[in-house]
């Protein structure tokens, strides 16, 4: 059931898109936001829960330090400022996704406010940086897990009902809210996508999450309106749930945009109301309709005593940021003389920080980069893990590269000696020693294989004489097998040549 | 002027999902108009300048160190609830969606 749809290029003739982004992230901490329970993701349904996430009578919440730590780093590294003292609240409503009945969050007085975030975006006329101004940054918790059974989603037997999982109801949240987006035009579904991107790579800096769309550490709400030109007043909005991924977040957009202006050509109003994405169908469809269910009673909450940092903390953590991503990324892409995109891939597979160890160990910046995106991208794929999480440090990826560099070892042998380092055979080097991987440098033992090769293969040896240079590769290849890869390649590639008269 | 009305009651009474006959719309309206009033004397001796109190000790900052302690055994949690399935709570399925 699809809505009708008008093409992109005539949306944009007849009306100016304006946005606005929610996004939540859950936060990297170890225990929950309020209480102890452990945050890990994947575990048994309701293994992670306790009588405070439970709402059970007589438990009280005890805010996680490190939570709001985050979401003040979070707030500085977005050019917030900081509340010096704010509350949490209660937000009330009745669904079994919360166990208590409220949502421990924040109402009108949020950690951060009145931030911004510059990103880039390929116009026609060029890279142009786009402000996306930040309203707010709050804390707050995470909700249970439904999984919904019976009725539409096929089982015959018995009436509909949901089960509900609470490990993840109480894990820290920091809702991050932009202003509306005004005068981003055509490009509105790209400066979209980039900054849910930006975003995504400032908080992986900061380490404050693992920003896993895929898993829900990072979730996207999309607000979106249509006005027939930018001094008209603003249009009715939908928000549009369940965006998970960046494509998603660019792909929503222009289908919400079109689909709008759709219904606006037609003199149908657009219904204020939630809208699911369906990833696999590229549509949007209606949800809830804005109601009475959100008189959510805010109110502060009882339990917890405000929080008012000091400011002195604020600045210590201020001075403590890291380098913003973008700059970062920009300086490092002009020292290692690499593109954008090449960039992007190290970031993108979680190797920049094991890349930069690797060249402060002594690599240098493209050998670094060939290891961990290459060897051992693949081996770190195979045993389903994070780079970061394979059984080689920077210091012995960068010991590996010196004994290439020294010529001890070629690139098959190193891949060996990878082997022998994620079986925890100890330190490069003693891995090569005890498994006896070298390159043969002795040219007299690498005469004989040549030797034997040419007899073994008197066609192709002929060639070369005859001055057929290409046919090198078959004797080089006989010569490399014939001493298990342990010769240098182009040193028996001189050999031949010599042998051979040429 | 009352402080809550019937139709408050009632609203409130739909949004916390609990159903209210007439006779008790009429009551808890009635009881509820005087509690409200009696807490809406306090603001007749709160001056301006006074901003409201939160909390009865004046603490801010009460943090926890970010450090897992045991949760609890999920059969005796399901135990109490009404009804489980697959470990997981099992409840009536309120909105249609996810
Ligand atoms: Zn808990």
């Amino acid at each position: 059931m699809s809505a009708p749809l008008i093409d992109f290029d005539e949306v944009i003739a007849n009306f100016d898109p304006v946005l606005g982004l929610e996004v939540h992230v859950e936060l990297g901490t170890a225990s929950k936001m309020f209480c102890g329970c452990a945050t890990e993701f994947g575990a048994e349904p309701n293994t992670q829960v306790c009588p405070t996430c439970l709402g059970l009578p007589g438990s009280l919440p005890v805010v996680n330090g490190t939570a709001v730590e985050s979401a003040i780093r979070i707030g500085l590294a977005l050019n917030c400022s900081i509340a010096s003292w704010c509350r949490f609240a209660r937000k009330n409503y009745f669904y079994p996704d919360m166990p208590k009945n409220f949502q421990t969050s924040q109402y009108d007085e949020p950690i951060c406010f009145e931030g911004y975030l510059d990103v880039d975006v390929e116009t026609d006329e060029g890279t142009r940086t786009f402000r996306v101004e930040i309203e707010r940054a709050h804390m707050e918790e995470d909700t249970g897990k439904s999984l919904h059974v019976g009725g539409s989603t096929g089982r015959i037997h018995g009436a509909d009902f949901s089960l509900v999982d609470y490990n993840r109801a109480g894990i820290p949240l920091i809702e991050i809210v932009t202003k509306p987006l005004e005068g981003a035009g055509k490009y509105a579904p790209e400066v979209a996508k980039a900054y849910v991107g930006a975003l995504r790579d400032l908080l992986r800096g900061l380490g404050v999450s693992d920003v896993k769309m895929e898993q829900g550490s990072l979730r996207c709400d999309v607000n979106l309106s249509l006005r027939t030109s930018p001094d008209a007043p603003l249009g009715t909005r939908t928000e549009t749930k369940n965006v998970n991924s960046l494509r998603s977040v660019e792909r929503a957009i222009r289908y919400e945009m079109q689909r709008q202006a759709a219904l606006l050509t037609d003199g149908t109003a657009i219904i204020q109301e939630t809208r699911h994405w369906h990833e696999d169908t590229g549509v949007t469809t209606s949800g809830r309709v804005k109601s009475d269910a959100e008189d959510y009673r805010y109110f502060p909450e009882p339990d917890l005593v405000p929080v008012a940092p000091s400011a002195e903390w604020i600045e210590q953590l201020r001075s403590q940021l890291p380098e913003p991503p973008a700059e970062r990324s920009k300086r490092l892409r002009e020292e290692w003389g690499i593109s954008e995109k090449e960039m992007q891939s190290v970031i993108n597979a979680g190797a920049l920080d094991l890349v930069l160890a690797t060249i402060a160990e002594g690599a240098d910046p493209a050998a670094s980069r060939k290891w961990w995106l290459g060897e051992l991208a693949r081996r770190a794929n195979d045993e389903g893990v994070e780079l970061e999480s394979l059984a080689i440090t920077a210091k012995q990826v960068a010991d590996l590269e010196g004994l290439v560099q020294s010529g001890r070892l070629n690139d098959k042998l190193a891949r060996q000696v990878i082997d022998g380092v994620l079986a925890g055979e100890g330190e490069p080097a003693a891995v090569a020693d005890s498994r006896g991987l070298q390159i043969v440098s002795d040219d007299s033992a690498l005469l004989e294989a040549i030797t034997a090769a040419i007899e073994a293969d008197p066609d192709a040896a002929q060639k070369i004489r005859d001055g057929k240079v290409a046919a090198t590769g078959a004797l080089v290849g006989s010569v490399m097998k014939a001493t298990k890869g342990q010769a240098d390649a182009a040193r028996v590639r001189e050999l031949v040549l010599q042998e051979l008269g040429q | 002027m009352s402080a809550i009305s019937r139709d408050d009651v009632a609203h409130l009474a739909s949004l916390a999902r609990i159903e209210l006959t007439e006779q008790e719309l009429n009551d808890y309206a009635g009881q509820l108009d005087v509690i409200l009033t009696a807490v809406a004397s306090i603001s007749e001796v709160a001056a301006d300048d006074i901003p409201p109190t939160t909390h009865a000790v004046p603490v801010v900052n009460v943090f926890r160190d970010d450090v897992v302690t045991p949760s609890l055994d999920r059969d005796s949690v399901l135990d109490h609830a009404p009804a489980a399935e697959d470990g997981r709570f099992r409840v009536p399925r309120i909105l249609d969606e996810e």
